[in-house]
C-alpha cells in the first residue's frame, strides 16, 4: 500500500502582522515555510515538534481551514487549493479533523445528535430518520451509547467529548483525518483509550490519519512514520523505528533524549539545547536550527538545507548529511 | 459498513460488565440539560426577577383591560371636576381638563408598552443584521458599517430622536421609529463583537471542516450563541425605549394629544406641580416602575445566562 492519499509540496502559510496608520503590513510570520510530504494511503504520519513550530497550522492548511499563502496539496492526485469554494465543501466529506480541545470544539447550543448528524444533513442525508440511526451508530463506534444522542456537551467528560469529535469526524466515511493533537487535552488514561480507538478505527474503516502531536510517546505508539518540524520547516522524516533509532538531524536527537525513560537508573545522553525557538517573524539566516544546533558549522549560517533522501525513505534536511 | 465487526466493536468497548452497569445507572440520573432550560431555571430562583416579572406583567393586564376598568374614556373631558385629588370616583385623581388620570395611565400602559415592543424589535432586528454582517465578514464592510455606528453613538440619543422626528414629522409613530434608529447601534456593536469572538472558536472552524456554507454556520452556530446578550440588551432596552419614549413625549415630539402618552401626561401637567401633585406623580411613578420591572428582568436574565454566575 504505497498509493499516496495526500501529497503536500512546498507549502507556506505566511501570517501578516499589520501595523501603523494604514494597516500596511510591517511583517510576516513564517508559521510553515516550504513544507512538502507525502501520506500514503492507510498509514498514520506522525508530526512532532515542539509549540508554535507550526505542526497544527500545517494541518489546518492542508484543509484550507486556513487558506496557504503557496503550495500545492493533493488530494488523490488532485490539488485541492485551486478548487472553488463549492467544490471544496463538498470535498470535506473526504477529508476530516479531529480538534485538540474537546470543549471548545463542540457546539454547546447543539444536543450531540445534531452536532454528529450535521455534517450527514449538509452532505445530502435529508431523512431525519437515516440520519438518527446513522447517529446512533456512530456513537456505538465510538464506544458511547445510543441514548447519549440526545445530551448536551456539558454533559459529557473530556474523554467522551472527544468521542463525539471522532463521531463526527467519522460520520461522512471520510479517507483521511487531520487529527490536530487530538489527545492532548486529555488525561493519560483517557488518552490511551482514545489512542486505542483510534487505531481501531483506521483499521475498521481503512482510515489515513495525519496525526499532529508534541508527546513523542504517543506519536511513537500510534504512527507508521514520523515527520520532525521546527520553526515552520520538516527537518525529518523517517519510518517511525528508523527516526526513533537512528535519528539523523540534531534537532531530533536533541528532542528524543528528552523523551523520559521509566527506569530511574538508565543513564541517558541528554542533549541540552541552548536558548529559545527564534521568532518565525524574524527566522535565522541559512538553517533555522544553526542558532541551537550542537554541531553548527560554518555553511549553516548561510545556506538553507534541502530536505532530500540521505537513506532509503529517510528524508532530512541538514548539511552534515549532504 | 460491517454490522458484524460493530457489534464484536461495541461489545469489546464495554466488555467491562461493571463499567457497563456503571453507564446504565448513568442513562437513568442523566436527565437532559438543555441550556436554555437551564437559564430559566437559574432565573426562577431570582426574587427580583421575579418581582420584575410581577411588575410588567401587572402592566400588561391593565393595559388589556383598560377600556372596562373605570366608566371613563381616557379623553373625555369634565371640567366641573377638574384637579380633583385622589377620591372613590377618580382613584388616582383628574387632571386640569377633568380626566380621569387612572383612566389615562392604564390606556398608557398600551402605548408605552407597544412603544417598547416594537422600537426594541426593530432595533434588535437590524441590529443583529448589520452587527452580524460586520462582524462575520470583515473587512471593509466591517469597517464600513461600524462607522456609521460610531456616528450614530456620537450623538446624545434624545438629540439623534429629535432630529429624527423632525425630519419625519411628530408623531407617535415617528417617535417610536426614532428611538428604533437611535437603539440600533447598541445591539449592533454588541452582536459584532460576539460574532468576532465566536469566529474564531473552534466549533465554528469545526462546521466549516464538515463543509457547511456561510449561512448555515451564521443561523445554525453563530446566532444561537449570541443569542444571550441580545436578549439581556433587549430586556434592557424595552425600559430605556419606554423612557425616551416619554421624554419625547414631555418636549411635545411623540404622541399628539389627546393620546394619553406617560410623558405627555406629565408635560401637560407641570403647571400644577404645586396644587395637583397627584397629576404628575401618577404618571411619572408608571414610568419608574415599568423601567424598573424590564431592568430586574434584564439584569436577572444576565446573571441567568451567565456561566460564571452558576454555582
Amino acid at each position: 500500500m504505497t498509493k499516496p492519499i495526500l501529497e503536500v509540496n512546498n507549502l507556506k502559510k505566511y501570517f501578516e502582522i499589520k501595523g501603523g496608520v494604514f494597516g500596511k503590513t510591517v511583517a510576516e510570520v513564517k508559521a510553515v515555510d516550504d513544507v512538502s510530504f507525502t501520506v500514503n494511503e492507510g498509514e498514520i504520519l506522525g508530526i512532532v515538534g515542539e509549540s508554535g513550530c507550526g505542526k497544527s497550522t500545517t494541518g489546518k492548511a492542508i484543509l484550507r481551514l486556513l487558506e496557504p499563502t503557496e503550495g500545492e496539496v493533493k488530494f488523490e492526485d488532485q490539488d485541492i487549493t485551486k478548487l472553488g469554494p463549492e467544490e471544496m465543501r463538498k470535498l470535506r466529506r473526504h477529508m476530516q479533523i479531529i480538534f485538540q480541545d474537546p470543549y471548545a470544539s463542540l457546539n454547546p447550543r447543539h444536543t450531540v445528535e445534531k452536532i454528529v448528524g450535521e455534517p450527514l444533513l449538509v452532505h445530502g442525508m435529508t431523512s431525519a430518520k437515516e440520519r438518527k440511526d446513522r447517529v446512533q451508530e456512530l456513537l456505538e463506534v465510538v464506544g458511547l451509547r445510543a441514548f447519549h444522542a440526545s445530551k448536551y456537551p456539558h454533559q459529557f467528560s473530556g474523554g467522551q467529548r472527544q468521542r463525539i469529535g471522532i463521531a463526527r469526524a467519522l460520520a461522512n466515511n471520510p479517507k483521511l483525518i487531520i487529527c490536530d493533537e487530538p489527545v492532548s487535552a486529555l488525561d493519560v488514561s483517557v488518552q490511551s483509550q482514545i489512542l486505542n480507538l483510534m487505531e481501531d478505527l483506521r483499521q475498521e474503516f481503512n482510515l489515513t490519519y495525519v496525526f499532529i502531536a508534541h508527546d513523542l510517546s504517543v506519536v511513537k505508539h500510534i504512527s507508521d512514520r514520523v515527520g520532525v518540524m521546527y520553526l515552520g520547516k520538516m527537518v525529518e522524516l523517517a519510518d517511525k523505528d528508523e527516526i526513533y533509532e537512528n535519528p539523523k538531524h540534531p534537532y531530533t536527537q536533541a528532542l528524543l533524549s528528552a523523551v523520559p525513560v521509566a527506569d530511574p537508573d538508565a543513564q541517558i545522553d541528554r542533549v541540552i539545547l541552548e536558548g529559545d525557538v527564534p521568532s518565525p517573524s524574524n527566522p535565522p539566516s541559512g538553517c533555522p536550527f544553526h542558532t541551537r544546533c550542537p554541531k553548527v558549522m560554518d555553511i549553516c549560517k548561510e545556506v538553507k538545507p534541502v530536505f532530500q533522501e540521505d537513506e532509503e525513505q529517510h528524508y532530512v534536511a541538514c548539511h552534515l548529511y549532504e | 459498513m460491517n454490522t458484524k465487526d460493530d457489534k464484536q466493536h461495541s461489545e469489546q468497548l464495554v466488555s467491562n460488565p461493571a463499567k457497563l452497569k456503571q453507564q446504565q445507572v448513568e442513562a437513568e440520573e442523566m436527565e437532559v440539560i438543555s441550556p436554555w432550560k437551564d437559564t430559566l431555571k437559574q432565573l426562577r430562583k431570582n426574587r427580583l426577577a421575579i418581582a420584575g416579572f410581577i411588575i410588567i406583567a401587572f402592566f400588561i393586564v391593565v393595559g388589556l383591560v383598560a377600556p372596562f376598568l373605570t366608566p371613563y374614556t381616557f379623553s373625555e373631558q369634565d371640567p366641573v371636576n377638574r384637579l380633583q385629588s385622589p377620591n372613590m370616583d377618580h382613584w388616582l385623581g383628574t387632571d386640569h381638563l377633568g380626566r380621569d388620570i387612572f383612566t389615562r395611565i392604564a390606556h398608557g400602559a398600551r402605548i408605552s408598552l407597544m412603544v417598547g415592543f416594537f422600537a426594541v424589535t426593530g432595533a434588535l432586528l437590524f441590529g443583529t443584521l448589520f452587527g452580524i454582517i460586520a462582524g462575520y465578514y470583515g473587512r471593509w464592510i466591517d469597517m464600513l458599517i461600524s462607522r456609521i455606528f460610531d456616528i450614530l453613538l456620537a450623538f446624545p440619543s434624545i438629540l439623534l430622536a429629535i432630529a429624527v422626528v423632525a425630519i419625519l414629522g411628530a408623531s407617535l409613530q415617528n417617535a417610536l421609529i426614532a428611538i428604533a434608529i437611535i437603539n440600533i447601534p447598541i445591539f449592533g456593536r454588541l452582536v459584532r463583537s460576539k460574532v468576532i469572538s465566536l469566529r474564531e472558536e473552534e466549533f465554528i472552524l469545526a462546521a466549516k471542516a464538515q463543509g457547511m456554507k456561510s449561512g448555515r454556520i451564521l443561523r445554525h452556530h453563530i446566532l444561537p450563541n449570541s443569542l444571550a446578550p441580545i436578549i439581556v440588551q433587549g430586556t434592557l432596552g424595552f425600559g430605556t425605549a419606554i423612557l425616551e419614549a416619554a421624554a419625547l413625549g414631555f418636549l411635545g415630539l411623540g404622541a399628539q394629544p389627546p393620546t394619553p402618552e406617560w410623558g405627555k401626561m406629565l408635560a401637560d401637567s407641570r403647571d400644577f406641580i404645586q396644587l395637583a401633585p397627584w397629576t404628575l406623580i401618577f404618571p411619572g411613578v408608571s414610568i419608574m416602575l415599568v423601567v424598573l420591572g424590564f431592568n430586574l428582568i434584564g439584569d436577572g436574565l444576565r446573571d441567568a445566562l451567565d456561566p460564571k454566575m452558576k454555582n
